[in-house]
């Protein structure tokens, strides 16, 4: 017998990681190596540090992320197939003292929803968009996006798909009414740390009502990819970062004194 | 208050930010958009939100938007931007949230043409959206009913947590008439316990359709059931005229009841023994009263300004008890009251006649 093993500890432990208190407890439906976990991570403590969990509003889009209203503790709602940049500004409009997220993938942004993040962008909507881009349609079974390299080979382009991705941030960036526009990556450690900066960043933008803000999130599919977790990181790094270079499109003077 | 000269669309704009309405978002279509026209000057003036939107389907997404954090909400529109709203309509009904759409019908099907017209009916009845589930749906045929069942809209919207539809055709929207406004009413800062305005102190709230197991997707679906089962019992409405004696009925909603109301009065002063029913509420369609009135006459004339569709729920209303015939003008064309008085001459026999 080891009395040692049995004596309680004197030194008072100090929390270093828990769960952020604007995400859930329940387990999340992501594939194994999705990076939709991390950007759910990042957004939680980006809202915690700065408190603004009581009055943030999530709009959810359709996609993997579809039950993302439900992952946080916080207010939420389900947007139609692309339309929550509206569905944001009919909230924000109302209640313009609320803290308005949507959080939407390649497919309901960049395809279905074009139009709408292309309006709310152009309006300087003082909304945060979280644009999780991962080149494919990810609950649907992996079919082309607009944002699919030129080439990718999907279940609906067999041969390889033609035309070049487009690129949401650059495209937007160009609006007036976008107060905070960067492309970061999910891929490894040091990526996801200026991810969650940025994130910050974003939250504090529509916090001082500059305008519009976007954070990209370059984010694995694995499932979809045909690939492992590590081979999918690996194939952001290698594919996906020369197509949609990671950087600050659009940052107004005013985000840079925030 | 008193009486004043409005246009149907303005009626209508006004009638709704009297009624509490906080939060109006549209896009420019003809034959409505004097109604945006009018809540642009004037919701701002107030204090309350107006924005033009790029589309008709980021207008009722905004809307679905606003009704989620507790606050009157509207659009309008009229055929074809209709159709683009189906999607959010669906979604709002299906996530238990009171808001009003305007219709103000024109002619179709396609780009149409910007006249009055009745032909979506079945649009707006039936479903406005996929899914099983119907809106409410009120038609008034003058711009003082038009101002009366705006305010009756929002109400029922509220009461029941249900989209409604006033469905007016393009002639009420752009006709000029008297008509008395409500007092402005009071906006309330209270919200409703399912609205959105963020989890301080309080578990977060969630607003969604989304049921992955069929058992909960028809738990829900039978939730809705029910609700519309108690419209349909609480909410029928229609109003008739000449019906006491009638052995013969017109029926007609909106502008053409209205239009089948001359001809009925004229045949009157000539002995004939017609009455109209004039439909209020589409949906719940105001199938009692419709069934006993079928039970006294000998023949029913439906008159639409469309290729017959509520000429259905009437056949559905009254089977085969009572014969049912339809007259009908389609693509923007108005029935003068002479071609129903004529319509209706053939329904009678001779010795009527004579």
């Amino acid at each position: 017998m080891t009395d040692l093993l049995l004596e309680p500890t004197t030194v008072p432990m100090e929390t270093v990681y828990c769960m952020p208190q604007a995400l859930g407890s329940q387990p999340t439906h992501y594939c194994p190596g999705c990076t939709h976990g991390v950007a759910h991570r990042l957004l939680a403590e980006a809202l915690d540090e700065l408190n603004l969990r009581e009055r943030a509003i999530l709009v959810a889009p359709v996609g993997c992320a579809v039950f993302a209203y439900q992952y946080f503790e916080m207010d939420g709602c389900e947007a139609p197939h692309g339309r929550a940049p509206a569905m944001a500004t009919g909230i924000k409009r109302v209640q313009p003292e609320n803290i308005v997220i949507t959080y939407q993938g390649d497919g309901d942004l960049a395809s279905i929803g074009a139009g709408e993040i292309l309006h709310a962008a152009a309006r300087g909507e003082a909304i945060t968009v979280i644009f999780v881009n991962n080149a494919i349609y990810g609950m649907t079974g992996g079919q082309v996006a607009p944002t699919s390299l030129t080439g990718q080979r999907t279940v609906s382009s067999p041969f390889g798909r033609e035309g070049v991705p487009l690129q949401m941030s650059e495209l937007l960036s160009v609006l007036p009414g976008a107060a905070y526009i960067v492309r970061r990556s999910l891929h490894n450690p040091a990526n996801i740390r200026k991810a969650k900066k940025a994130i910050l960043t974003a939250l504090k933008v529509q916090q001082a009502g500059l305008g519009f803000g976007m954070v990209e999130l370059l984010s694995s599919c694995p499932t979809n990819w045909g690939l492992t977790p590590p081979q999918a990181l690996q194939w952001i790094e290698t594919n996906m970062l020369p197509a949609f270079p990671v950087g600050d499109y659009k940052v107004l003077d005013a985000v840079k004194e925030l | 208050m008193s009486r004043e000269l409005l246009k149907g669309n303005v009626a209508i704009a006004e009638a709704a930010l009297r009624a509490g309405m906080t939060a109006y978002f549209g896009y420019p279509i003809t034959p409505q958009t004097e109604l945006l026209e009018h809540l642009a000057r004037r919701m701002p003036e107030l204090g309350r939100t107006f924005l033009q939107a790029e589309s008709e389907i980021a207008a009722i997404n905004m809307v679905y938007g606003a009704a989620c954090t507790g606050v009157r909400t509207m659009t309008s529109s009229s055929g074809p931007g209709i159709s683009l709203m189906q999607e959010g309509m669906s979604y709002i009904a299906a996530s238990d949230l009171p808001c009003v759409v305007v219709d103000v019908m024109r002619g179709g099907p396609g780009l149409g043409n910007i006249l009055p017209s009745q032909g979506d009916y079945f649009q707006v009845t039936r479903s406005a959206g996929h899914g099983d589930y119907h809106p409410i749906v009120l038609a008034p045929a003058s711009v003082q009913e038009a101002v009366d069942l705006t305010i009756l809209a929002f109400d029922l919207a509220d009461h029941y947590r249900h989209l409604v539809i006033l469905a007016a055709d393009g002639l009420i929207g752009q006709m000029m008439e008297p008509a008395e406004l409500p007092p402005m009413r009071d906006l309330s800062d209270e919200r409703p316990a399912y609205a959105l305005t963020g989890a301080k102190g309080r578990a977060p709230r969630r607003i969604a359709s989304f049921y992955l197991q069929a058992e909960a997707e028809e738990a829900y679906n039978l939730h809705i059931q029910a609700r519309l089962a108690r419209i349909r019992a609480a909410e029928q409405r229609s109003t008739e005229y000449f019906t006491e004696d009638a052995q013969l009925l017109v029926v007609g909603y909106g502008s053409a009841g209205r239009i089948a109301l001359s001809a009925v009065q004229k045949l009157r002063a000539q002995g004939v023994p017609v009455g109209l029913f004039r439909p209020i509420s589409l949906y719940p369609f105001p199938e009692v009263r419709l069934r006993q009135l079928a039970a006294q006459v000998s023949a029913i004339l439906v008159v639409e300004m469309n290729a017959g569709q509520m000429l259905e729920d009437v056949r559905l209303t009254v089977a085969e008890h009572t014969p049912i015939h339809f007259y009908g003008r389609m693509g923007g064309a108005i029935p003068v009251p002479e071609e129903i008085e004529n319509a209706l001459l053939k329904l009678l026999p001779t010795e009527v006649l004579s």
